[in-house]
């Protein structure tokens, strides 16, 4: 029977090939004769079974063949009608067998014929290679095919994927194509109830690729109709023409593509086609000189629409008419209407679990920025709520910080190092600074804060143009250290970048630092003292001069730190102060002068209400600040002395 | 006698620390009332809530024959209402001449206005001078405020004072650092101011409160310890332990 | 009274000094003489005397009563910008309907404003006219905002201010964040006034390019003098009568004024709205004269540096204020404009363009320390003044409260 059955085959073999060896033939080499006429011809309408049999044999070099084929390697030999690979080699082509891989020496071009898939099979190819790249032994490259896909789904890949879900070893992987398999099958099955199910299976998921793979799924199409809606269109919602959803001009473009009415003019079409028509001084019966209002054009135009000379165009009229005969409405695009509902159904849950993720990245993004306030603004909280002494030139402390930390980078190369070089070194720049500042200008100025302000704006102004001088006016890089690159991810939507959060850790470290010398030190209770009657302090033996210096001193060095921090996410330009400025000082203000907590607080409430400013409009950080710095003043308006005020005679009232 | 001004059962607290505990005090539209008591028995307090600077928490400020409540008041429009304040440290405007602050402080409309477009007729010239003269400054009337000495600084305050009109005059330490002779200008001041209006004096020195020859009212951690003759009160056995801490 | 004091002999000085002034640089022009004052310069002192007309207000608001404002460099751009809408509008309405008149149909009303639209705000992507330029096609409209917008904005934020008693550094700080909203909102594109571009070719008045820039120069220099000339009667008139006893009681004891019964927020009020507007007013005529105003002419620094002027001037007098104005202003054009020689200093070259702020920035600073009056402290000097001998102390308890040797006598 077997025999039989072989001989038969033989035959036939015979018959269809001219060839001379086929006993010789590798288990490749004949399936490819078998379907040699399909592959030659090269048709998308016929190459399914070539490629079915090719896939299904199970034959181990089969991947191989098909990538070449896609890739255009596979040539047929003239002499002999033997499908071999082959590459270039000069004008010549080097020939490789295809069972065995080995050479068959070279031959002209013109002695082979090249198989050119056009890319309607090089797409069935490729499906049908996902098949075997799903069951590599490599589990990276089982990866990159589940990504391939990923990445351009279709539904060809349906099938192998789930082939290839049972082999798989790697839990890993397999729980990659499980997933995968339930994106391309709510897309692609053609079971509605498949699709339905592997919709719900996704309800709560936070993932962009199922929002990906479900916003198609509710997609809708503006549409039309006059009367009613049609019977079986998969309505979305009805829309109000002149509503907040369907501008009036868009209804009417929607009206003239269904040819429901004539198009309606612009001004500038209008006159178009009147300058067109200008015949000898007048257009249609009207004279040009009178054509200076719309009216009279409209009026004009209508005369030529009525002796045919311009296409008719619709009026007033007729687009209100129109617009009252038709109804308007989002059809979705999915004919399915269950697998639609079902899609928008899981897409909502999601964009609240969305919304209350983003909730959470929007409160982690608002704890970085009050973080970095609470840095800019914590030395402005000690010279001014401490010494009650304006420091203007504040923001150009943090600015020499940042500085004092580009020209460390450019010292030492290793950037950790770099780091823990220059907050030392930013600091004590910075202090040197500050007291150099406090001896010759705040010392002669104290009690008089408005001069205060004044001369410290006077320094801070020269030491801008210095650093512009020194630096130039472009931004100096301040590179941080490599672990401090990338982020902490939580999923899709939460995450926060390792530099916000070693930021907000600097933040609190320096609360701290700086509670631990105001409560448990000498300094700090000497500071204290001086801070609350500088007399009594001074008969009790301290130097208030002393204390003043320092405390100026620690401010200034608190904000050189704070500028080698802010340096490490902003661009270091000599403007880099003067953007943290304003917000530093509404941070004190707004949180209460003399109180470390009041501007921890002022900082947390500004962070947050400048990116929930930013959150309620996105698109426009300048007038977020501009609302952020209104509702400031509104604030103090009721606390004008902070939210943590200190009241009575204390106060200083 | 009717009252001008009664204040009814006022409290305030600064950050949990009593100042005024339920004060009640009043006084008629010609008197004059000397106010005593330790240190941080709340005397200020007491003419910060009456002049509109501190809210009490609790009680009210009644003023006036139709007891309009100073509660709802600002410190300018209680100043308008005929209640005028000398400070404990001497506060005139010492960049400005005598006659400027005197000028500033006569009675006349305070809207920005009308101050805006008020040129001095010479009834105001002849007022301050009078007043310049009641006080004793009438040679120094081109001179800057910051000028003068101590005592003239009082009297120049006192004679602000005056210039407004008030109904109820309120005085913290008029004597502190002044010399005898001062002192008695000042009372003698007083006791004429005191025939047409209330005067309400606070003072530590009993020298001068006894010159001063008026019923005291002695304070003690925000409430009226006792009310009477100055013989009266220093009889009294609290008022004593009070002021000898005993 | 008013005849001995000191303060209108100096008024009368100055207007004096104003006209003569006036009356030799206009014979000294291009237009009307021989040209030995060149047109620019002439569009540079018409500029400077603005810049004097808004540091006058200043000097009120801060020299007499005591609050120093951040904010009114803010109020003299408002005005500039107010007018400039109208100059804008006007010139580009006049070019737009010349692009019109070779076209073979006579434009419509529509059409024409959308011309003038796609002219004006092309650059920032828009070629719709937005709201806020409704009144624009209207000289009368666009001079009363150039009062009303400064002086709204000015009303509204000093009664908020005021109301709650913010005084002092709050204030100055507030104020600052006032003018920094401002300059925020005014760079961004859609906020109708062309973003970071701002308004340019206001120098072109509509309807009057036959008239050659140099007669433009210098109406606009006379019309700068009258407006300083009338300001600085205007404030004259409000600082030195009791109005002006009462301003400098609430700069230097604010309580005790009220304590007298003053109500000492509507005159901080009426001073802050009255010279917002003379501000404006300043700004209005100060940037036709300069071409082009943009966001950052209103940027809080800008007013810090009329705080500067004002110091270096000497406040508390309104003369000081307009010596300040124009001496520091006239320098540093000449500094920055790079007519200074460099500094040759062997191993390196001091170029003014670049250390000319350093300079001013420090010579701020030892005026503050070292003369608190400011130049005008040289005229008492001269006249042989001595301040009150107060021992060191300030005149008066509060922040912006008068020092004394600050005092003038």
């Amino acid at each position: 029977m077997m025999r039989h059955f072989l001989a038969a085959l033989a035959c036939l073999m015979l018959l269809a090939t001219p060839l001379r060896a086929q006993d010789s033939f590798g288990p490749v080499q004949t399936l490819l004769q078998q379907h040699r006429d399909a592959i030659v011809k090269s048709s998308r309408k016929t190459i399914e079974p070539a490629i079915a049999a090719l896939a299904g044999s199970g034959l181990a070099s089969v991947a191989q063949v098909l990538e070449k084929w896609q890739d255009k390697a596979l040539w047929v030999r003239e002499a002999d009608g033997l499908f071999v690979y082959a590459a270039p080699q000069g004008d010549a082509l080097a020939l490789t067998d295809i069972d065995s891989g080995e050479a068959l020496g070279s031959v002209p071009k013109a002695d082979a014929t090249q198989i050119k898939p056009n890319s309607g099979i090089r797409s069935l190819i490729a499906a049908a290679l996902v098949q075997f790249q799903l069951s590599d032994p490599d589990p990276a490259r089982r990866l990159a095919a589940l990504d391939a896909i990923a990445r351009d789904p279709s539904a060809t890949q349906l099938a192998p994927l789930r082939a290839a879900i049972a082999d798989e070893t790697d839990p890993a992987v397999k729980a990659q194509k499980e997933r995968l398999e339930r994106l391309l099958t709510l897309r692609f099955d053609p079971d509605e109830a498949a699709r339905i199910a592997a919709i719900a299976s996704f309800r709560g998921d936070l993932g962009q690729d199922v929002r990906a793979a479900l916003n198609p799924l509710v997609a809708t199409t503006r549409r039309t109709a006059a009367g009613g809606v049609p019977e079986g269109e998969n309505v979305a919602r009805l829309l109000t023409p002149g509503g907040a959803d369907l501008p009036l001009s868009e209804a009417q473009a929607l009206l003239v593509a269904a040819g429901a009415l004539q198009p309606v003019l612009t001004i500038a079409e209008r006159r178009t086609a009147l300058v067109a028509n200008v015949d000898g001084g007048s257009v249609g019966g009207f004279a040009v000189a009178d054509l200076d209002t719309e009216t009279a054009r409209v009026l004009a135009y209508e005369a030529l629409e009525a002796s045919g000379k311009v296409p008719p165009a619709a009026s007033d009229a007729e687009v209100t008419a129109a617009l009252a005969a038709h109804v308007f409405y989002d059809a979705y695009a999915e004919p399915s209407a269950l697998v639609a509902t079902e899609a928008a159904a899981v897409l909502r849950s999601a964009e609240t679990r969305i919304a209350i993720n983003q909730a959470i990245d929007l409160t982690l993004d608002a704890l970085s920025l009050a973080s970095i306030y609470f840095l800019a603004a914590i030395g402005l909280a000690i010279t001014f709520g401490v010494m009650r002494v304006i420091n203007m030139a504040h923001g150009e402390f943090i600015m020499m910080g940042a500085y004092t930390g580009y020209v460390v980078q450019q010292v030492i190369a290793n950037y950790t190092v770099s780091i823990l070089v220059a907050l030392p070194v930013a600091f004590a720049v910075t202090f040197l600074a500050g007291v150099v500042m406090e001896r010759l200008v705040i010392r002669r100025l104290y009690h008089r804060p408005l001069e205060t302000l004044l001369a410290t704006f006077g320094i801070s102004i020269a030491l801008q143009q210095l650093a512009k001088n020194i630096f130039g006016t472009q931004a100096r890089p301040l590179t941080s250290p490599a672990w401090l690159d990338g982020a902490l991810t939580f999923n899709d939507v939460v995450s926060i970048s390792y530099i916000r959060i070693a930021i907000f850790v600097l933040a609190l470290v320096f609360l701290a630092v700086f509670l631990f010398i105001m409560k448990r030190t000498r300094l700090g209770l000497e500071v204290r003292a001086v801070q609350q009657n500088r007399a009594m302090a001074a008969s009790m033996g301290i130097n208030p001069d002393r204390i003043n210096m320092l405390t100026f001193g620690l401010g200034s060095g608190i904000a050189g730190i704070a500028g080698v921090a802010i340096g490490l996410f902003a661009k270091v330009t000599s403007e880099l102060g003067s953007d943290y400025i304003v917000q530093s000082f509404m941070t004190v203000v707004v949180g209460g002068v003399g109180n470390i907590w009041g501007t921890l607080l002022g900082a947390t409430m500004i962070g947050f209400l400048q990116k929930g400013i930013e959150w309620l409009n996105p698109s426009n950080t300048l007038a977020a600040q501009t609302y952020m710095i209104i509702f400031i003043i509104i604030f103090i308006q009721f606390r004008p002395r902070g939210i943590i005020a200190l009241k009575g005679r204390a106060a200083g009232d | 006698m009717s009252t001008l001004l009664e204040v009814q059962g006022v409290s305030v607290t600064f950050d949990g620390f009593r100042a005024i505990n339920n004060l009640s005090f009043a006084i008629g539209p010609a008197e004059m009332r000397a106010i005593i008591g330790p240190n941080g028995a709340g005397k200020t307090t007491f003419m910060d809530i009456v002049t509109g600077k501190t809210r009490p928490d609790s009680g009210n400020v009644l003023w006036g024959e139709r007891s309009v409540s100073l509660l709802r008041l600002s410190e300018s429009q209680i100043a308008q209402a005929g209640i005028g304040r000398k400070f404990q440290r001497p506060t005139v405007f010492e960049d400005q001449l005598v006659s400027e602050n005197l000028m500033m402080a006569l009675r006349r409309p305070r809207n920005p206005l009308a101050v805006l477009f008020f040129r001095p007729a010479r009834a105001d010239h002849a007022r301050v001078a009078e007043l310049a003269a009641e006080i004793g400054l009438a040679d120094l009337l081109g001179r800057k405020a910051g000028e003068l000495s101590h005592g003239q600084k009082q009297w120049l305050e006192i004679g602000m004072l005056l210039a407004q009109e008030p109904r109820l005059l309120l005085v913290d330490e008029p004597a502190a650092g002044m010399t005898l002779a001062e002192r008695e200008h000042t009372t003698r001041l007083l006791v004429e101011a005191a025939k047409t209006r209330a005067v309400v004096v606070v003072e530590h020195d009993m020298d001068f409160v006894r010159r001063l020859d008026c019923r005291v009212t002695v304070l003690h951690e925000g409430a009226v310890l006792a009310e009477g003759s100055l013989d009266f009160v220093t009889q009294n056995p609290q008022v004593i332990e009070v002021y000898l801490g005993r | 009274m008013i005849a001995f004091n000191p303060r209108n002999t100096s008024l009368l000085i100055f207007l004096g000094l104003l006209v003569i002034f006036t009356v030799a640089v206009t014979l000294m022009s291009e237009a009307y003489g021989p040209g030995l004052v060149s047109t620019s310069f002439v569009k540079t002192l018409g500029k400077t005397l603005c810049l004097c007309l808004v540091a006058l207000a200043m000097d009120v608001v801060w020299g007499y009563t005591g609050i120093l404002s951040l904010g009114h460099f803010a109020f003299f751009g408002l005005g500039g910008y107010m007018i400039g809408m109208w100059l804008m509008y006007a010139r580009t309405e006049d070019i737009v309907i010349a692009s019109f008149a070779n076209s073979p149909l006579p434009p419509t009303p529509e059409e024409i404003v959308t011309g003038i639209a796609t002219q004006i705000f092309g650059v920032v992507g828009a070629s719709e006219l937005p709201p806020i330029w409704v009144f624009a096609h209207s000289f009368w409209a666009q001079m009363a905002l150039v009062v009303l917008v400064p002086g709204v904005l000015a009303l509204v934020f000093g009664w908020l201010a005021f109301r709650s008693r913010v005084t002092g550094v709050y204030l100055s700080i507030l104020t600052q964040a006032m003018t920094l909203a401002l300059a925020l909102w005014l760079f961004q594109n859609d906020s109708g006034l062309r973003g970071n571009n701002g308004l340019s070719g206001l120098q072109n008045l509509p309807g009057a390019d036959a008239i050659p820039q140099s007669l433009i120069s210098i109406w606009f220099f006379w019309a700068s003098a009258a407006a300083l000339a009338a300001g600085y009667l205007l404030f004259h008139w409000v600082v030195s009568g009791k109005f002006g006893s009462v301003l400098r009681g609430i700069r230097d004891d604010e309580a005790r004024v009220r304590f007298l019964g003053y109500p000492v927020e509507g005159f901080k009020l009426f001073v802050f709205t009255l010279t917002a507007v003379v501000a404006g007013l300043a700004g209005a005529l100060y940037y036709p004269q300069a071409g082009i105003i943009n966001p950052a002419e209103v940027a809080p620094i800008a007013s810090v540096y009329l705080a500067v002027w004002v110091a270096i001037g000497g406040r508390g007098r309104l003369y000081g204020a307009v010596i300040g104005a124009a001496f520091v202003s006239l320098v540093s054009s000449w500094f920055t404009g790079g007519r200074a020689p460099d500094v040759n200093l062997g191993f390196a070259t001091i170029q003014w363009v670049d250390w000319w702020l350093i300079v001013l920035g420090l010579s701020f600073v030892a005026v503050t320390i070292l003369a608190p009056k400011g130049i005008g402290g040289l005229f008492d000097a001269f006249q042989g003044l001595r301040t009150p001998d107060r021992k060191g102390a300030p005149l008066g308890p509060d922040e912006g409260a008068l020092q004394e040797k600050e005092a003038v006598k």
